[in-house]
């Protein structure tokens, strides 16, 4: 196992996220922030309150759940839990900043696409990852990462967030 | 919210069958899809690429209509098969259709039946998803389930809650669904009904009985007034429907004794001025609506847990 | 073809051998039966660890024929019973046409004469047709053959029209079988009333359904000397006003089958209709007090009441299968498991409820091993334990609730008048 950031550099990472956000976006209010569960959700809380304390103006923030939009339902042995989707304002007219953990094969983002525009019709959708790792199956790219990582199809990137885990690091780990 | 819970039964057959972990994840499950039902976009591509049969063989508008909804919105492609019951001992049985559907690849069976068990007897034939949609006097098991949803919702918890079941018990697929998925989660039950509509063993399910309205009342936090089909049930007992009316249904008056905050159910359709006035279903404590908007929720998430479970084991 | 059936515990009841022995068979008879026998040019068996005894007689069979051949017939019941190593039935009357007249019982032994391969005795009506309203005429069907009288399917629900048939009985103490059931108390019921069936959403039939029509059977039994057997026995309460009328002299005896002393109503759960039957399978104490009355000897004799149905009336919904269980072939197994090696009965118990004691009831000279009489002769192990598969079912009809069960005690040989059947 080797540790690729500790707790000092993801918050670092996240403030430097937050800046790139707002050096693209004159006014907070014209976009919003979409966390992918489970731990997109988290980074994007982060987000928000990072962007909200340099500019000093609020930022809108949406969790999605993408379950029921997986490409492999049909594949995996039991339904996975399903959480509720909380978009509670209109996406249409804005653009739309899709948060989340580790950018790999694509498939996760692109089931987030579909279900987001379920919601509305935003005037574009980025994304904003703290990894990459690469091998991408579809032809999806980040516009916010955290760091470039090239690995292995046998290694494994974990993000361990303290809302939900017990550390806060991102470590390689072999399969 | 039930953690790393795994569904695995390939059928839902009734309440009695299910552990209240089992109901509780299904509740869960439903919230997600209560969301979703709020969207502009209301379908979800979860079941895509999956046909539903919906197998009616006594009529319904409500249930079928509703499981309809919700299998659309789920993605699942539906055909609907309105079923003679054949006569007994001529013509094609259950098992033959369950088996002749299957050969049309057909992964989720919803069967509404008049004799108890059907579904059960499906269950073991095919290895399709069975969903029972109500089977005679036994079980109607989304029914109950979306009214437990409404009464969690309503009252934050079921557990400790007083539930008050009134009306046709004997005759009541609803009520016997109600009773397992109410007791499991650790409600306390009262079920109230003239002495000629309760089932004679009705104890032995660990509930109260009565025949006195107002002792189902008193105390209640939910009551669910069940359809009183009158000209079946009790025309003997009670020469007129005002009569039952003014012994059992639900008025204003009555009301006005019981909890200040009680919900009032009723699976519907309502007899308006039998089991239930008017002003009582159309007022504050009525939550009739909310429950069969409910039920689109809780039968796309039983759609969707049965239809996920891979080892199509009969269970 | 003679027959020498080496070193098995031979059972005879009526003449009270219970002991390792040689029998050899010979000419259709019982030659004899000793110590180290020898027979030249006989076909020997050698049955070390097995039990012979005699050809099981079953009084409460149904097997159909005329009229539901695609259920049984005369031909495919005789081979499920000498399966199950069965050599007498009492075939019930309810066919098509029933049983009512001495026309049609003569037709039916025609069949009985041609394709009964054990011995087949016919019971004939108690009312025509079965309507429970105008007695038949008894003198004429015993003249054709009918061992005894019941409108079994039916009760015989009028206690005026009971009470005429055992007016007619007279001094010739014919033999009655009531099949007990009040249908204005079981009306439209489908199993045992109780919790089981209000949680099902299924109607009951109450065990006083039973009892009431056994209490006044009892009752008319004895008012006019009369002889009446109460068909298979379910309820306690049956049991109990049996042991009291037996007390009081009354000439009553009583049947049970295996499923009433094996099941109960727990079963329906499962809404499979092979669990469905008249009377319907009770509760524990009931199956426990049926147990006890076969011990103490209120019960008389096992009786299958074997009831083939085809597919389509039994593999359905609950409410609409029909009643009845097949039952030759799973009978000495099941009552093993559950008289014998319960410590009801030893073996010489279970062969006598199984052989002389319905033989003693219906009135044939069947059941017993007696030197030189017919040779109906079952040789089985008492331990083999078999898997009842469905493909292996000799009975026209499939509908037995004990399919892939693991049953103990297979019947080995049966002899039909001095020759092995199969």
């Amino acid at each position: 196992m080797k540790t690729l950031l500790d707790k000092e550099t993801i918050s670092r990472t996240l403030d430097r996220i937050a800046h790139e956000i707002l050096e693209h976006y004159k006014n907070p209010s014209e976009f919003a922030l979409v966390g992918i569960r489970t731990r997109g959700e988290f980074l994007a809380k982060r987000l928000q309150e990072r962007i909200e304390q340099f500019s000093k103006q609020k930022v809108l923030l949406g969790i999605l759940d993408i379950t029921l939009y997986r490409d492999d339902l049909t594949q995996i042995a039991n339904q996975p839990m399903l959480k509720a989707t909380e978009i509670d304002f209109d996406i249409t007219g804005k653009a739309i900043i899709l948060v989340d953990d580790v950018l790999y094969t694509g498939r996760t983002v692109r089931s987030a696409l579909n279900a987001l525009i379920d919601f509305g019709r935003p005037t574009k959708i980025e994304l904003a990852v703290i990894i990459d790792r690469g091998h991408r199956e579809l032809p999806i790219k980040a516009d916010y990462i955290g760091k470039n990582i090239p690995t292995s199809k046998e290694e494994k990137i974990e993000v361990r967030l303290k809302e939900c885990d017990t550390k806060e690091e991102v470590v390689l780990t072999e399969k | 919210m039930t953690k790393n819970f795994k569904w695995n039964k390939k059928d839902l057959l009734g309440l009695e069958y299910l552990s209240a972990e089992e109901i509780t994840h299904i509740l869960d499950t439903a919230e997600s899809f209560k969301e979703v039902t709020t969207r502009d976009i209301k379908k979800v591509p979860a079941l895509r690429g999956k046909t539903a049969a919906n197998l009616f063989y006594e009529p319904s508008t409500r249930t079928r209509g509703s499981f309809e909804i919700a299998e659309k919105r789920l993605s699942c492609d539906v055909v609907n098969m309105d079923m003679k019951a054949s006569s007994i001992t001529k013509g094609e049985t259950l098992i033959d259709t369950g088996k002749n559907l299957e050969a049309l690849k057909i992964d989720i069976f919803v069967i509404r039946h008049s004799n108890p068990g059907a579904p059960n007897i499906l269950a073991r034939n095919v290895s399709a998803s069975i969903i029972n949609a109500g089977d005679g006097f036994h079980e109607h098991p989304t029914q109950a389930l979306l009214d437990l949803f409404t009464i969690r919702e309503k009252l934050g918890k079921i557990k400790g809650k007083n539930v008050s079941i009134i009306g046709d018990i004997t005759h009541s697929r609803v009520a016997r669904s109600n009773i397992w998925g109410l007791k499991k989660l650790g409600a306390n039950v009262t079920i109230c009904a003239p002495k000629i509509i309760l089932p004679k063993f009705a104890k032995e399910f660990g509930v109260k009985v009565t025949d006195k309205i107002d002792v189902a009342l008193k105390d209640a936090d939910a009551i669910n007034v069940l359809r009183m089909q009158f000209e079946r049930d009790i025309a003997d007992a009670f020469p007129s429907k005002e009569e039952y009316f003014n012994q059992y249904g639900i008025s204003e008056e009555r009301l006005k004794k019981a909890k200040k905050n009680i919900v009032v159910m009723h699976p519907g359709p309502i007899n308006r001025g039998i089991e239930m006035s008017s002003e009582v279903a159309d007022g504050k404590n009525s939550v009739i609506l909310e429950q069969v908007t409910n039920g689109i929720a809780i039968r796309m998430a039983v759609l969707y847990l049965v239809a996920g479970v891979k080892n199509k084991v009969s269970s | 073809m003679k027959y020498l059936i080496k070193n098995s515990t031979v059972i005879d009841p009526k003449n009270n051998i219970n002991e390792v022995l040689d029998v050899l068979i010979s000419n259709g008879k019982i030659k004899q039966i000793g110590k180290n026998l020898k027979a030249l040019g006989a076909k020997t068996i050698n049955a070390k660890g097995m039990i012979t005894a005699p050809g099981f007689v079953d009084m409460h069979v149904h097997f159909r024929q005329p009229g539901f051949e695609y259920k049984e017939t005369i031909l495919s019941g005789s081979l499920s019973a000498i399966k199950g190593g069965v050599t007498s039935v009492a075939v019930m009357p309810n066919t098509n046409p029933v049983m009512d007249t001495s026309e049609r019982v003569e037709n039916l032994q025609k069949i009985i004469k041609k394709d009964g391969k054990i011995n087949v005795f016919v019971l004939g009506c108690i009312t025509r047709e079965q309507k429970g309203e105008n007695i038949t005429d008894f003198s004429k069907l015993k003249s054709v053959g009918c061992v005894g009288f019941t409108d079994d399917g039916h009760c015989v629900n009028s206690a005026k029209v009971m009470e005429k048939a055992f007016e007619k009985s007279g001094k010739r103490n014919l033999l009655f079988i009531s099949h007990a059931e009040d249908t204005s108390l079981s009306a439209g019921g489908v199993m045992n009333e109780g919790f089981i069936a209000d949680k099902l959403g299924l109607k009951g039939v109450s065990n006083e359904s039973e009892y009431k029509i056994v209490e006044r059977d009892i009752k008319l039994a004895k008012k006019h000397k009369a002889r009446i057997h109460i068909a298979h026995v379910s309820t306690k309460e049956s049991c109990e006003l049996i042991r009291k009328a037996k007390k009081q002299g009354v000439k009553i005896t009583a049947e049970a089958t295996p499923h009433h002393f094996t099941l109960t109503e727990k079963e329906c759960e499962s809404f499979n209709a092979n669990f469905k039957m008249a009377p319907p399978l009770r509760k524990q104490k009931d199956v426990d007090a049926i147990k006890k009355a076969i011990k103490d000897g209120t019960i008389n004799c096992i009786a299958t009441d074997h009831a083939p149905h085809a597919v389509h009336e039994k593999d359905i919904e609950f409410s609409n299968a029909m009643n009845g269980i097949i039952g030759l072939e799973t009978a000495l197994p099941l009552a093993i498991e559950n008289l014998v090696d319960t410590k009801h009965l030893n073996m010489m118990g279970l062969v006598c409820v199984m052989s002389y004691s319905p033989a003693q009831i219906l009135g044939v000279d069947k059941g017993h091993l007696t030197e030189g009489s017919e040779a109906d002769v079952v040789v089985f192990d008492p331990q083999e334990k078999w898997i009842y598969n469905k493909e292996d079912i000799v009975s026209k009809s499939k509908n037995s609730p004990f399919i892939g069960k693991e049953l103990k005690g297979k019947v080995k040989y049966t002899f039909v008048a001095g020759k092995l059947a199969s």
